[in-house]
């Protein structure tokens, strides 16, 4: 395990490799020289305090979020050199879970699924059928492909999400927050998926959830952010068996420790209006 | 009032906005070419935004037909010029209150709802999501509203032209007794195809492009959030009826 902040080691071969990132957003510093790499075939987990900038960190790797500085190379090519073009070829390649599932909402179910293979594949209806129900039938929801999103489930609607990022079978996946609103049998299923089609399909996912004991389940390494770079990184085993000041209060859910709980804020008791102190 | 260090004034932020707008503007118009492939979904726009305006146009249509029609008999009567009501409405209609009035309904009927759609998108991540799946939302959501609002804004203003000149011929023939063959001799003899009713149908189309911009252009950078989205719509009707007035002048000026 490591937990120093530069002293990530590079890999090989890295499907994703971030060098150098900085970012500030709304004047407020995200990233302050991160560097990252997600080995090919491995499922790696971002994980950190709410607000550290993981979801920026996927916008980042995906091309939706130029950085200040720095440089993300995503399968050997440079995102900062690439076109709309290019950007767009590397996109087809990537499946992205959203947050909020980001369904279409004038479209069914099914629809939401066929939508990329419509936009970007000249295939006959009866195979989009057969594709799209097939990926319906791994999340476990087959039986809803007729419904709308407005019909769904805050966890039905992200694995529906989830069918349509893995739809055309992408070389890399990424899940943001994909274990909120899941039942613990959809939970349980979501893992096993998550698994299977990394082993399966030779795939690469990078996961950004919170959920420690999912999240100990199916990832390879972790990389924990925090104050703008990388504090930590690891085997789950090794980050939960602590080591650090940062791994200690994260993975033990303690209130003190070098993340703060609180905003910064002035003194309580005189905004409380008792300027000698509480006692 | 001197403005705060790096906070732009108003007037900056005005300019501001009129220059993304304008940049907006060109990313659309480079997008159209993209957009071509997506013809249903244009065509499902001008579904949404021009037939289902169909009620509202034609109600208004007829009543502002009926009003000019009242207003202008009593008026042309003062001097014994009855015999000009057709003429006179046809005018009226066909070189500015068919585009002008057509083009502020149309703000607040389909604009709104343009707003509102792409505001709502950009705010549950719809948007970002077409991106991710390499579908330009430019091309898919933005490029076939624009067109849907060129498109229909003239059929529109046909429509409540049409509407006006029954609603005239209603008060001014059925009700006042005008003479059925003086109100549509008179109005055929003076209005001039070119000059009158295609000059009409430009300005139209011209507006219906100007409504259709600010529309998307509000959904489009809407704050992702409710109370940005009921921004946009606002300022999405302010702002069109400002432009198309402002519009109306500076083509009126030119066509006259």
């Amino acid at each position: 395990m490591s937990d120093s902040t530069h002293s990530v080691p590079p890999v090989a071969d890295a499907l994703v490799s971030v060098r150098g990132l900085q970012t500030a957003l709304g004047g407020k510093l995200i990233f302050d020289g991160v560097d990252l790499d997600i080995p090919r075939g491995a499922i790696t987990a971002i994980m950190g305090p709410s607000g550290t900038g993981k979801t920026t960190l996927l916008r980042h790797i995906t091309g939706q979020l130029r950085p200040d500085a720095g440089t993300i190379r995503v399968d050997g090519q440079e995102l900062g050199t690439l076109g709309r073009e290019a950007l767009f070829g590397l996109r087809e390649r990537i499946g992205y879970l959203f947050q909020n599932s980001a369904l279409l909402t004038d479209f069914s179910v099914f629809e939401n699924v066929a939508f990329p293979l419509r936009q970007h594949l000249k295939l006959p209806e009866e195979l989009i059928r057969n594709i799209v129900l097939t990926k319906l039938q791994a999340v476990g929801l087959r039986g809803a492909a007729h419904l709308m999103p407005s019909e769904l489930s805050g966890g039905m609607a992200r694995r529906v999400a989830l069918a349509r990022a893995i739809v055309r079978d992408p070389m890399l996946l990424i899940y943001d927050e994909p274990f909120v609103g899941l039942d613990p049998i959809a939970l349980n299923q979501v893992l096993k998926l998550i698994r299977t089609l990394n082993r399966t399909l030779g795939l690469t996912s990078i996961l950004v959830a919170h959920e420690l004991a999912a999240v100990s389940r199916v990832a390879d390494h972790i990389h924990l952010i925090a104050a703008g770079r990388i504090v930590a990184h690891g085997a789950p085993r090794e980050l939960e068996a602590g080591g650090s000041d940062w791994t200690r209060q994260f993975f033990g859910g303690e209130a003190d420790g070098p993340v703060p709980f609180h905003y910064p804020a002035r003194d309580y008791a005189e905004d409380l209006g008792f300027p000698g102190g509480i006692r | 009032m001197k403005a705060k260090p790096g906070r732009p004034s108003a007037l900056g932020a005005a300019l501001a906005q009129i220059g993304a707008c304008g940049l907006f503007f060109v990313s659309i118009l480079a997008a159209l070419p993209r957009s071509l492939r997506y013809l249903r979904e244009t065509s499902r726009q001008v579904y949404f935004v021009g037939a289902m305006s169909l009620v509202i146009i034609m109600t208004c249509g007829l009543f502002v037909g009926m009003v000019l029609g009242l207003q202008l008999y009593h008026t042309l009567s003062i001097f014994g010029g009855t015999a000009a009501l057709g003429t006179v409405v046809a005018l009226s209609l066909y070189r500015e209150l068919g585009p002008v009035v057509t083009a502020l309904l149309f703000a607040g009927r389909a604009g709104t709802s343009i707003t509102a759609e792409i505001g709502l998108m950009r705010a549950t991540d719809q948007l970002a999501a077409m991106e991710m799946m390499a579908v330009d939302p430019l091309a898919y959501v933005v490029a076939p509203r624009f067109l849907a609002g060129l498109i229909a804004m003239p059929l529109l203003a046909c429509v409540f032209n049409a509407l006006g000149i029954f609603g005239a011929h209603l008060v001014g023939v059925s009700w006042l007794g005008l003479d059925n063959g003086t109100f549509w001799s008179n109005m055929t003899a003076n209005v001039e195809v070119w000059g009158d009713v295609v000059n009409g149908v430009w300005k139209s189309a011209a507006f219906g492009g100007v409504v259709a911009l600010i529309a998307t252009f509000q959904g489009y950078t809407t704050a992702p959030t409710s109370e940005g989205v009921a921004y946009a719509t606002t300022r999405t009707v302010v702002f069109s009826s400002i432009v198309t007035l402002a519009l109306d002048f500076v083509l009126t000026a030119f066509l006259m």
